[in-house]
């Protein structure tokens, strides 16, 4: 049973987090490094170039990569500070056992030994329970190398249909609505395609925090003419200066989206030799936005009626434009609706597939794009495909040569998984890249569900939160510490270069996999000698696919810094070979694709977009007379995810010690709370006591607390588990709560530090 | 090597997130590693998300230099104006109280004054200062008075700073929106502390002052 195996206390008094600092050759002024190795943030999905210095297989410090095109050298403080995870006193250096004899919980054990009894479990569980009794969770900061390799670790090794990743909690939305209006799932332009634009619409994204590269195109856009309109219920540092401040309501952005469509189409801002000529299903969405007139819609969103005039006028008379969204609508249980809403205001206007006009959705993590492509969702193949697809199921079979009767059929989504832990279908579990206990909501279900495993086995470089409850941890690898590929916002593919060795026993993931597969007595399939190998046979895999990657290679990246999938390695239109540079914009006039063969530039046979009618539904456990408030839930710039890394790195520590509730004076006023004073949060859920932060930025009947922070300071002890009905996203963005000033300071504030 | 005289440095507070990568970046520095010389303070945090960066201004006739009792503050030819040198400074603050920008600081533990060289090692040899060049939003931004007038049509740099009698000329610009500058590009600091804060630096339009004024508690 995977409960606690000591206090947590004593787990975290030796595994962390603890918080690294600059000393010995990290600080010294004189030490030059070896070399300097060019490659990638491992954070966010910006993916900014950055060259680590290294030194006696250390990463001792940074020097801007000025010539990488995206970024030019700027990076966010995570980027500059991201090298102080390395050679960090929490790193497992060995596979450590699950023991309770040990002081701190857990016992060092050698990697064979540990991964052989990890193998005779996974054996033991499938033999007694049967395959799909043990599930995969693996991640999307993975390379696109690993993310393939879990994909088929699970359907060829362990044959079982359970695996998801944490894009789940990230990127589905935006996925799935792009699956549905155009056929493939990417940003539809290079960022550079903004500066020049007349209006760039942001829905829900805090681009200053969450993407901070993006802040300068939008600057560099502003300054050459384009409005800014901001879309959130806080007035974010963008926010503060943008022309249009959408003040929305949490929840209600579908709702925002019709009615100025509404608006567009009562005075004729729609472009409508585009709309008949180049989609399907507008007089469907038309006919719905009828239900939206701009009082109700100023009614039900809290946007004044004049700025959603303000917005439509903008919007539907601009010549070029640019619309990004990010979590901000898409963490709902209306989360595809909403991205769909900010699609059909895009067709609508035609203004997309052209140099100075585009859409996307700004990825989260490294490999938000790449992620979610090749294979690690539950009901996905490599290349884009489906695995429901016979045609897809016989081409990947066929690729891993294996029957395609004996491929597995689609799995379920992260929390439905952890639903079938608690019913007793799924008894083991493997994560890699995935801290759930932390970045799911109603994180007690989670540790619950945690407790009745009969064996959890955690890869990872520290010993994570979730970790703690696993029976095992295998010892895996930094990002500075292998190779491979990830996609970036835009769809570019980059290459990660290594630039150290694992140190002790630690292992590079692939390998870990690998020699699961190996103890399992499976090896077919998982004799990769390193990534590049493994980059090639995915290569092959994704041939055919959407997100066709056949023409691109290690090289071609190096030479162009970057490649923009789709790139062919045939001429889709002859079959010949050739030396394609990429995609960089999508669905311009003309432009061909393996879908529409001709007949258009988006990804349907009729080579038409689609509108899908967007509808508003409210948000599940909204506010109510019990729980009155609006809880939002996001991040702070020094900060990533579940902080597993940025936890453990003190300059950003210190920068942004603590989770704070956010609230406005108005709302503390009538409260009797005073910034800083020890708050308590209460919803459905449970309960959470920070201190508040009064500010003026957020909407007064709301309030925020940022959620990278474990045990007693999640802000998902609070969050609702209602999901998306589509993408299957959580809704992290709203719901009920209520608040009062706490009776004293909260237990933990004496014994663990801000990081723990 | 010199600092190329073509180069400058620009501040433009209207860009800044207050995201720190400058004050992340500055303690990487070669000559002072571990410690930030830059100063990055939120105007009000209750009232908005404003934060103003601010480096050393490198005066013409810097005031630091001007009262330090030791000599120990050289401008270099090149219009940069070095800290302390550790043989000369007494660290008696003199400087730290006389710069009108608040720039220069005192390290007790150290027994010296310590402030922003424009990364004199970095920018002495062709490359930008680190906080320039990191900057996400590139309200530090490092080139040329042409590079930023190209990029930037809507700002106007300005390098002339009045606090009370003393008029500052300085070699790194501030930038200040077009409107706003008026016949003389000059920034006057004392008059500008006269004024009431604005309620909200946020620009909305149609124009409120709150937005949130309709939103029911």
């Amino acid at each position: 049973m995977a409960t606690l195996p000591v206090d947590e206390l004593k787990i975290i008094e030796r595994f962390g987090p603890h918080q690294s600092a600059m000393t010995g050759v990290r600080l010294s002024t004189s030490t030059e490094p070896e070399r300097l190795v060019k490659t990638h943030c491992c954070f966010c999905g910006q993916q900014c170039g950055v060259q680590l210095k290294v030194r006696d297989n250390q990463v001792i410090g940074f020097e801007p990569w000025e010539e990488f095109p995206f970024n030019r050298g700027m990076l966010c403080p995570k980027g500059v500070k991201r090298y102080l995870q390395g050679a960090h006193p929490d790193r497992l250096t060995t596979a450590v056992g699950r023991d309770s004899s040990s002081p701190h919980g857990f016992s060092p054990l050698p990697y064979n030994e540990a991964i052989a009894r990890v193998a005779g479990e996974i054996a033991r569980i499938q033999q007694v329970h049967g395959p799909a009794a043990f599930a995969l969770l693996s991640g999307a900061s993975l390379t696109t190398e690993k993310t393939y390799l879990m994909g088929k670790f699970a359907r060829v090794c362990l044959r079982t249909p359970y695996i998801d990743y944490n894009g789940r909690l990230c990127m589905v939305s935006a996925g799935a609505a792009n699956k549905k209006a155009f056929g493939i799932d990417r940003t539809t332009n290079p960022w550079s395609d903004m500066v020049g634009t007349e209006v760039v619409w942001v829905a829900g994204s805090n681009v200053a925090e969450c993407s901070p590269i993006t802040t300068n195109y939008l600057w560099q856009a502003r300054e050459q003419g384009a409005r800014i309109i901001v879309q959130d219920p806080r007035i974010t540092p963008v926010a503060r200066t943008c022309d249009l401040y959408l003040p929305v309501r949490p929840g209600r952005d579908a709702a925002l989206f019709a009615g100025v469509l509404n608006l567009m189409i009562e005075h004729g801002w729609i472009d409508r030799d585009f709309t008949e000529t180049m989609t399907v299903g507008f007089d469907e969405v038309a006919a719905y936005c009828r239900q939206w007139p701009v009082s109700r819609t100023a009614d039900v969103t809290g946007v004044p009626e004049r700025s959603l005039r303000q917005a439509a006028e903008w919007w539907g008379t601009a010549k070029t434009s640019f619309l990004f969204h990010a979590r901000g609508i898409e963490h709902h249980s209306n989360g595809v609706q909403n991205a769909l809403g900010t699609i059909n205001l895009v067709l609508a206007t035609g203004r997309i597939g052209k140099p100075k006009s585009g859409y996307g959705t700004i990825t989260g993590q490294a490999n938000g794009q790449g992620g979610r492509e090749h294979g690690q969702k539950c009901d996905q193949l490599p290349g884009w495909r489906d695995i429901s697809n016979p045609d897809h199921r016989r081409h990947i079979a066929a690729i891993w040569g294996i029957d395609e009767k004996d491929l597995p059929g689609p799995g379920v989504d992260a929390y439905e998984l952890f639903r079938k832990i608690d019913a007793g279908e799924i008894k083991g579990l493997l994560s890699l890249c995935f801290n759930p206990i932390v970045s799911l909501p109603d994180n007690a279900f989670i540790r619950r569900c945690l407790e009745k495993l009969e064996f959890y086995v955690a890869i990872d470089f520290f010993l994570n939160d979730t970790a703690r409850y696993a029976d095992i941890v295998l010892p895996g690898s930094l990002q500075e510490e292998d190779e491979g590929t990830v996609t970036q916002v835009e769809g570019r593919v980059i290459k990660i270069n290594k630039a150290i060795e694992c140190p002790g026993e630690a292992r590079q993931d692939w390998r870990i996999i690998q020699d699961l597969a190996h103890a399992l007595g499976r090896p077919h399939g998982f004799t990769f000698s390193g990534p590049r190998e493994i980059f090639d046979e995915l290569r092959r895999a994704s041939k055919g696919g959407v997100a066709d990657y056949s023409g691109i290679t290690y090289e071609k990246i190096d030479a162009q810094m970057g490649v923009f999938w789709p790139c062919y390695s045939e001429d889709p239109r002859t079959g010949l070979a050739i030396d394609h540079a990429g995609t960089p914009r999508l669905f311009e006039p003309g432009s061909y694709n393996p879908v529409a063969r001709g007949e258009g530039p988006f990804y349907f046979p009729d080579g038409r977009a689609r509108f899908n009618v967007a509808e508003y539904r409210p948000a599940v456990d909204d506010v109510s007379a019990e729980y009155p408030l609006f809880l939002t839930t996001g991040r702070v710039v020094s900060q990533f995810l579940s902080g597993t890394q940025t936890r453990r790195i003190g300059p950003l520590v210190k920068q942004y010690p603590e989770p704070r509730i956010e609230m406005h004076p108005r709302l503390a006023e009538r409260l009797g709370i005073a910034d800083s004073d020890w708050t308590t949060v209460e919803t459905r859920r449970g309960a959470i006591t920070l201190q508040a932060m009064v500010v003026t930025t957020i909407r007064p009947d709301t309030i925020f607390i940022p959620y990278h922070w474990a045990g007693p300071k999640s802000a998902n002890q609070l969050t609702v588990a209602a999901q998306d009905p589509i993408s299957k996203i959580p809704q992290y963005k709203v719901c009920g709560c209520r608040v009062r000033k706490a009776d004293a300071a909260p237990a933990y504030a004496a014994v663990r530090e801000p990081q723990q | 090597m010199a600092k190329p005289a073509e180069l400058h440095f620009f501040i433009d507070p209207n860009r800044c997130i207050g995201c720190q990568a400058c004050v992340q970046a500055c303690t990487e520095c070669d000559t002072h590693r571990g410690e930030s010389m830059i100063h990055l303070e939120f105007i009000d945090r209750a009232a908005s998300t404003q934060t103003v960066p601010v480096v050393c201004m490198h005066c013409e006739q810097p005031t630091c230099a001007e009262v330090c009792p030791a000599d120990a503050i050289k401008r270099t030819g090149d219009g940069v104006v070095q800290s302390a040198r550790k043989p000369r400074c007494i660290a008696c603050g003199n400087c730290v109280v006389a710069c009108p920008f608040g720039v220069p600081e005192l390290y007790e533990d150290r027994q010296i004054m310590m402030k922003c060289d424009m990364c004199y090692d970095r920018t002495s040899v062709g490359k930008k200062p680190m906080c320039a060049t990191v900057c996400p939003s590139q309200a530090l931004f490092f080139g040329t008075l042409d590079q930023i007038g190209q990029l930037r049509p809507l700002s106007e740099p300005v390098n002339q700073f009045r606090f009370g009698h003393q008029v500052i000329s300085t070699r790194v610009f501030m930038m200040m929106p077009g409107g706003l500058v008026g016949h003389r590009p000059l920034v006057d600091v004392t008059a500008a502390m006269q004024d009431r804060p604005r309620e909200r630096a946020i620009r909305l339009t149609p124009a409120t002052t709150d937005p949130f004024s309709q939103v029911e508690v």
